[in-house]
């Protein structure tokens, strides 16, 4: 057995606030081999980022860890600060979750990669903007001269998540934490990027620590596996055989709840009927600062079923949310006609165009920023209710209750503001607010993408349970093939504001006929492990290089 | 950019337009004129209604209100502010001779306030001894709640007459510029150091910070290089309105020292209803006003690139 590069002892982690103190991490026993890839699993609240976290001292004010953190030799906990920061960047890298708020939006990237090689003196000032821009064509940017010479905000999500790769590795550290790389990204971007950073991590022998809540993504890139919950680590092992026989109850759950991994067939093939939605020669183009101008949507046909799901899958800028706009009425056309129920609803306005409000609701990727946080939740579902003059207080009260019951929340929540709610809780309200006028067709935007796996398979459920008892109509938008394997009758793949492929779910999503549909579904986290090529030795001690 | 500055320009004269029409309206309306207020109580028996109406008439009183406003606009396009009532002289040329010493004290009293405040604001930040950042925290309201005019009296009556060290009135020389900036930076500073400290405390929370310390910068660094220009954005957005402070403030502030400047004029010529002088003076802030938001607006791209103009910017990629 090879000395592990870290070693974590019985550590505990606790938050102390005014109220409370909650324990994040209860006692957890961790090893990670030179050169390993340990994947961190578990839903959020599990603790996974609150460890990842403690081990680099990095954790909220408030936040305190008690116990051994062994690594390299040193011991961690109790450290000072001076020597503390001495490990971290040189010894540790850090990617940090979220690529659109870990860069300092006033700074230039190529200063912000040089900062982690001139604060451990690697690089003098002057030698520091050449090695920058190395490190950035490392990290697979493209033009890494101009970029290292841009602000993050004019770069892409997947960019600014190269350049954080490219700022974790700056100091060549012997371990890198990733803590939820790519949850932030669409899958290809996902799929391309990790990719890449699996071959820089093989090519230096670093030990990585990849904390994440898609078992999927855990399966496709790790060595072993830990999973959490409640701040425990309730089972480890090869990656392979976790996934193939999972040994704990909550393993299980996670693994039932991953969308890549789990062989659900695609939807039966609904018997045709007239669409209730159908759209025709749609195009949509909008000017950007300094007068360039993008297609956003160029000239596309659709039909949403009667009672079934058109989903609408493509990258970030394929123009499938404009679409789902222009549809729900809330961005207007340059061209093209949308007919609902056989009627023309293109230029509907006045009375018309309130009755389509009610008959087609929208659903939003964030309930974290969708619901008015002053509200409480009885007033949220209750607000189109009122909006469009149906019933009077005590019936609008009656209807709140209703709807939280179908979809499956208690009618105390009634009383509560968003902020008590948990993510899934809260789109169950979002949902809940867009059935209140009782519409016919919901044009859901990535409704699940903001959300963990194990609660991204619960809402699916409660979406596919409406559908049926309400003979509900649905617009489903997504990056996500995985998720759109569950719900979709059939499907639309947007690329470049054109639909490249149109046809039943059964056969999009089996035999595609567009390359790009290929690379989608190749995309989709797990597919290693579905495929079967997974190397099956417990890799322990040898750092992997069939990623590379 | 050009277009932008013209319109920019064109919103200015308006702004500097609505200043001066309001001026004249309100200042109208004040109780009383500058005739009875240069009459003493005791001479008021002794003049007839006739001698006062004639009076009012040579200084341009007794016309109607439009024409006198017509009149006084169309001076004012020239350049021409009229006379003022109590001394007779041309107010543009009295505004010129007084502006310089209210300049200095102003700009002086920006760059204490600005060092007070920011100092204040990154100490608090900065320390992890929860007793010295209540301390600092504590400072600001205090700053904001003592009265300028007590704290100007406070200095001369200290620093003047028990140490002797500078000088309690006029305007000679840089020394007897400190006293008086320095009472009028007080509260700018407080404020300053308010606002900073608060959009520091919430920028320290930022990811970004986070990142920093991963790569090992320590907080100096991190407070000085990233936190800093990031918060900088709400104080500098302050300064339009700090400006204005400080030309309010110079009214106390030169009265108390006896200094030469604009607010001991504007003290001065509210005191004797010397309405061409009040008008010229209304004018004078607007137009303080409408530069110091220009200056503020063109300035945020250069702390945050983000909030470039359109054409400024090279294009964002995927």
């Amino acid at each position: 057995m090879v000395t592990p590069l870290l070693r974590v002892r019985d550590l505990h982690v606790t938050y102390r606030t005014r109220e409370r103190h909650v324990r994040a991490v209860r006692g957890v026993d961790l090893e990670l081999a030179p050169g390993e890839v340990l994947a961190l699993v578990g839903a959020s609240g599990s603790g996974k980022s609150t460890l990842a976290h403690s081990i680099v001292g990095l954790l909220p004010r408030g936040g305190a860890a008690e116990g051994s953190i062994r690594f390299g030799g040193d011991e961690l906990t109790g450290l000072s600060e001076r020597h503390l920061r001495s490990i971290r960047g040189a010894r540790i890298g850090f990617v940090p979750q979220d690529p659109g708020v870990s860069l300092n939006p006033v700074k230039r990237i190529g200063e912000q990669v040089a900062e982690a090689l001139t604060v451990h003196r690697r690089a003098d000032r002057r030698t520091a903007a050449a090695r920058a821009v190395a490190l950035l064509d490392t990290a697979g940017i493209p033009n890494p001269d101009l970029r290292a010479r841009q602000y993050p905000h004019q770069l892409s999500g997947g960019m600014r998540q190269r350049v954080l790769i490219a700022v974790a590795l700056a100091c060549e550290p012997a371990l890198v934490i990733a803590d939820e790389p790519t949850s932030a990204l669409d899958v290809t971007v996902q799929k391309r990027l990790l990719d890449h950073f699996a071959a820089l991590t093989a090519r230096t022998g670093t030990a990585v620590l990849l904390v994440t809540h898609d078992l999927g993504v855990a399966a496709d890139r790790a060595d072993r596996i830990a999973v959490m919950d409640g701040g425990r680590i309730v089972e480890t092992g090869p990656a392979a055989r976790l996934i193939a026989e999972p040994g704990h109850a909550y393993t299980r759950t996670l693994l039932d709840a991953a969308p890549g991994l789990t062989d659900a067939p695609a939807r039966p093939e609904a018997p045709q009927s007239d669409p209730i939605l159908t759209v025709t020669g749609l195009a949509k183009r909008f000017t950007l600062p300094g007068r360039r101008r993008i297609q956003a949507v160029d000239g596309i046909d659709l039909a949403v079923p009667r009672g079934a799901t058109l989903a609408v899958v493509g990258e970030s800028g394929s123009g499938k949310s404009t679409t789902a706009r222009i549809v729900a009425r809330l961005t207007e056309p340059d061209a093209g006609t949308v007919h609902f129920d056989g009627e023309d609803v293109t230029a509907a306005r006045g009375a018309a165009l309130r009755r389509l409000r009610s008959r087609v609701q929208l659903v939003y990727q964030n309930p974290y920023a969708s619901l008015d946080p002053r509200w409480r939740v009885g007033d949220i579902v209750a607000e189109p209710l009122r909006a469009f003059g149906l019933g009077d207080r005590g019936e609008r009260a009656a209807r709140a209750a209703e709807l939280l019951e179908q979809v499956g929340l208690a009618p105390e929540l009634l009383r509560r503001r968003p902020v008590e709610l948990s993510g899934g809780q809260r789109q169950r309200v979002a949902i809940a607010r867009a059935l209140a006028p009782g519409p016919d067709l919901l044009v859901l935007d990535e409704p699940v993408s903001a959300l963990d796996t194990a609660v991204q398979a619960r809402i699916l459920r409660l979406l596919d349970d409406l559908q049926r008892r309400l003979g509900l109509s649905y617009l489903f938008v997504s990056h996500d093939l995985a998720v759109v394997r569950q719900v979709a009758d059939t499907v639309a793949v947007m690329r470049e504001g054109r639909v490249v492929e149109h046809g039943p779910a059964s056969r999009v999503l089996t035999d595609p006929a567009d390359p790009y549909t290929r690379e989608l579904l190749a995309a989709v986290p797990g597919t290693t492990v579905r495929a079967g090529d997974h190397p099956l030795e417990p890799a322990a001690a040898t750092p992997r290089r069939d990623l590379a | 950019m050009a277009r932008y500055l013209i319109g920019r320009a064109a919103a200015a004269a308006l702004v500097l337009w609505a200043a001066f029409t309001v001026a004249f309206v309100l200042l109208r309306f004040l109780p009383g004129d500058a005739i009875g207020a240069r009459i003493s109580p005791e001479e008021q028996g002794s003049i007839s209604s006739d001698q006062l109406a004639a009076l009012r008439e040579r200084y341009g009183l007794g016309e109607s209100m439009i024409v006198q406003y017509g009149q006084s606009l169309l001076d004012a396009l020239r350049g021409d502010f009229g006379f003022s009532l109590a001394t007779g002289a041309p107010v543009g040329e009295a505004i010129a001779e007084a502006l310089p010493h209210t300049l200095a004290l102003a700009g002086a009293a920006l760059l204490i306030a600005v060092v007070l405040g920011a100092g204040t604001a990154l100490g608090a930040v900065y320390t992890e001894r929860p007793w010295l950042r209540q301390f600092l925290l504590g400072l600001p309201p205090v700053g904001v709640s003592v009265p300028t005019f007590w704290v100007g009296l406070l200095l001369i009556q200290t620093v003047s007459f028990q140490w002797g060290l500078l000088p309690a009135m006029g305007n000679k020389g840089f020394e007897s510029l400190i006293l008086p900036a320095a009472t009028l930076a007080l509260p700018t500073a407080a404020v300053i150091a308010q606002v900073l400290a608060k959009s520091l405390t919430e920028t320290w929370e930022k990811a970004y910070v986070d990142t920093a310390r991963a790569k090992g910068a320590s907080r100096g660094r991190i407070l000085l290089r990233h936190a800093l220009r990031n918060a900088a954005m709400p104080t500098l957005t302050l300064a339009g309105v700090t400006a204005g402070n400080l030309l309010a403030g110079s009214v106390v502030v030169e009265t108390v020292f006896s200094r030469i400047g604009i607010g001991r004029m504007t003290q001065l010529a509210v005191a004797s209803r010397d309405l061409p002088v009040l008008q010229g003076l209304v004018l004078l802030a607007a137009a303080v006003f409408v530069t110091v938001s220009l200056a503020v607006d063109l300035a945020h791209p250069l702390i945050d690139p983000r909030t470039a103009r359109a054409g400024a910017q090279e294009g964002r990629t995927a």
